[in-house]
Order: structure tokens, then C-alpha cells, then sequence
């Protein structure tokens, strides 16, 4: 899947990263902690969060995510969507919530990541 | 290839937790150390340096590269660990709520950490502060 079907599924607005919007995730996950999400093993994975202090995109850059989806209407401040700039990590926001936003994403077929043993 | 790197962890600013662990993943890769290793340093590094910020006011991370394997030391002045085996179980945290709101405290940091590496060893005094050497193998 896209980013850009994402977005599209989601009614997402793009915070940072609107020329990128065709890179492929392979895997999602859904989390405001993120020691659960530093736990699994993703490839190309999208991050699904209510969470929007820096320490998401620093999670983010630690697992090669690909892109955050902000839920609930969140929007980061500006200082976290540069240091996601910096390092070419896309930012979309939905005013949708967390589990709707998740079953949507998993009914049009992306799955969780595997726990790494 | 024998190279060393020091990160001073500083204590009183969350929000740049994690830099000197997104530093070494960049010098990592620049040095075309293979990617699952340098996934590996860096997952276990920074749960380590948010341990260090939440819990241990800071402290000293010592990266060491060479062929064979990366050996960070994360060195703090702490109060200890009471108990390591209770530390190491998934879940169990002694993190402020605070800190849960800021994503972190979910009692994984640790069990990561082992996750992540191929050695982890813990020495702790109580009061005096906290070493944990961890070793990723290339």
C-alpha cells in the first residue's frame, strides 16, 4: 500500500512530505507508547499515534518508519514536523480516531508487524 | 577499525532524548555497518537513553566500533536498581505518570534492550548509579 491510499483512506491532511506520497508501507502499528512500538519488527511500516511530542519521530527514525499518521486531529509542533523533515519521514493527521483509523487500514489489507524473538 | 564515540546524556530536556542514539545510527550507516546491525544499536541505545533521562539524571554513553562487533556502555550516577530481575520482566515499570504521557514507561525499555543485542549485562549499585554494557555482533 501506499502512502498516498493512506491518505486517501484516513481523509488525512499531509504535514510534511506531500512530494513522497508514493513510497510503499509494508506493515502498520498502533500505539501512544513507544516501547510497544520499538518491541516489533517492521518493514516499511506506517505508524498510527495520538502520540506528538519528538520522541514519536525519533521511534520513528530508530525503526525506519516511513510515515506517522497523527489521529485524533493532532498536529505536532512545528519543531517536531522539521526534525520528521530533516529525516524524510512523512507526516499525515486525521481527525479520525485511533481504532477506526487502524480497522480501515487493516481491512484494506495492511497487517501488523511480527514480534521480533 | 577501532573507533570510539561519547555522548554526555543530558538530564533535564526530554525532547532531545534520543540524539545521540540517532547520531551513531547516522555514523553507523555511513560506515556501511550492515542495516540490521545498526537497527539494533540504535533501538537498544535509545531505550537505553530514555532510561537514562527518566530514571538516572542523565549520564555517559561509550560507543565502541570495531570488526567484529559495537559495544555501548551506558554509564549514569543513578539510584540503582533495586531489583534487575524485576526490572527485566515486560511491563513492570517504576516510571512517573508524567513520562507514560510522553509515550514512554511501558515497562519495555529493558526487555528491549536484551532483545535487541547479543549481550546485556547489568552491574547496579544502589545509591552510587548503573552500567549496562550492551554488545551487537557484526
Amino acid at each position: 500500500m501506499t502512502v498516498r491510499e493512506i491518505k486517501k483512506l484516513l481523509s488525512c491532511d499531509t504535514l510534511w512530505g506531500e512530494h513522497d506520497l508514493d513510497r510503499e508501507v509494508h506493515t502498520a502499528c498502533g500505539s501512544d507508547m513507544m516501547s510497544d512500538v520499538l518491541a516489533f519488527v517492521k518493514d516499511q511500516s506506517v505508524l498510527i499515534t495520538g502520540l506528538v511530542n519528538s520522541q514519536t519521530v525519533r521511534t520513528a527514525m530508530m525503526m525506519d518508519i516511513v510515515c506517522i499518521v497523527f489521529v485524533r486531529g493532532k498536529i505536532p509542533p512545528e519543531d517536531v514536523i522539521n526534525l520528521a523533515a530533516d529525516n524524510d519521514i512523512i507526516l499525515l493527521s486525521t481527525t479520525q480516531l485511533m481504532f477506526e483509523s487502524c480497522g480501515k487500514l487493516f481491512g484494506a489489507g495492511l497487517r501488523g508487524g511480527k514480534r521480533e524473538s | 577499525m577501532n573507533l570510539e564515540f561519547t555522548y554526555t546524556v543530558d538530564p533535564d530536556d526530554f525532547t532531545r532524548a534520543g540524539e545521540a542514539s540517532a547520531d551513531i545510527k547516522k555514523k553507523l550507516k555511513k560506515m556501511n555497518v550492515p542495516h540490521e546491525a545498526v537497527r539494533k544499536v540504535a533501538i537498544a541505545m535509545y531505550e537505553g537513553e530514555i532510561n537514562m533521562v527518566i530514571h538516572a539524571n542523565g549520564g555517559i554513553i561509550t560507543v565502541f566500533v570495531n570488526e567484529d562487533f559495537i559495544t555501548m556502555v551506558l554509564a549514569d550516577k543513578g539510584p540503582g536498581i533495586p531489583d534487575v530481575e524485576k526490572a527485566m520482566q515486560e511491563g513492570f515499570s517504576t516510571a512517573p505518570d508524567n513520562i507514560r504521557a510522553l509515550g514512554f514507561g511501558a515497562g519495555m525499555g529493558l526487555p528491549n534492550m536484551k532483545k535487541y543485542t547479543d549481550e546485556m549485562k547489568i552491574d547496579t549499585v544502589i545509591g552510587e548509579g548503573t552500567t549496562v554494557t550492551m554488545k551487537v555482533n557484526l
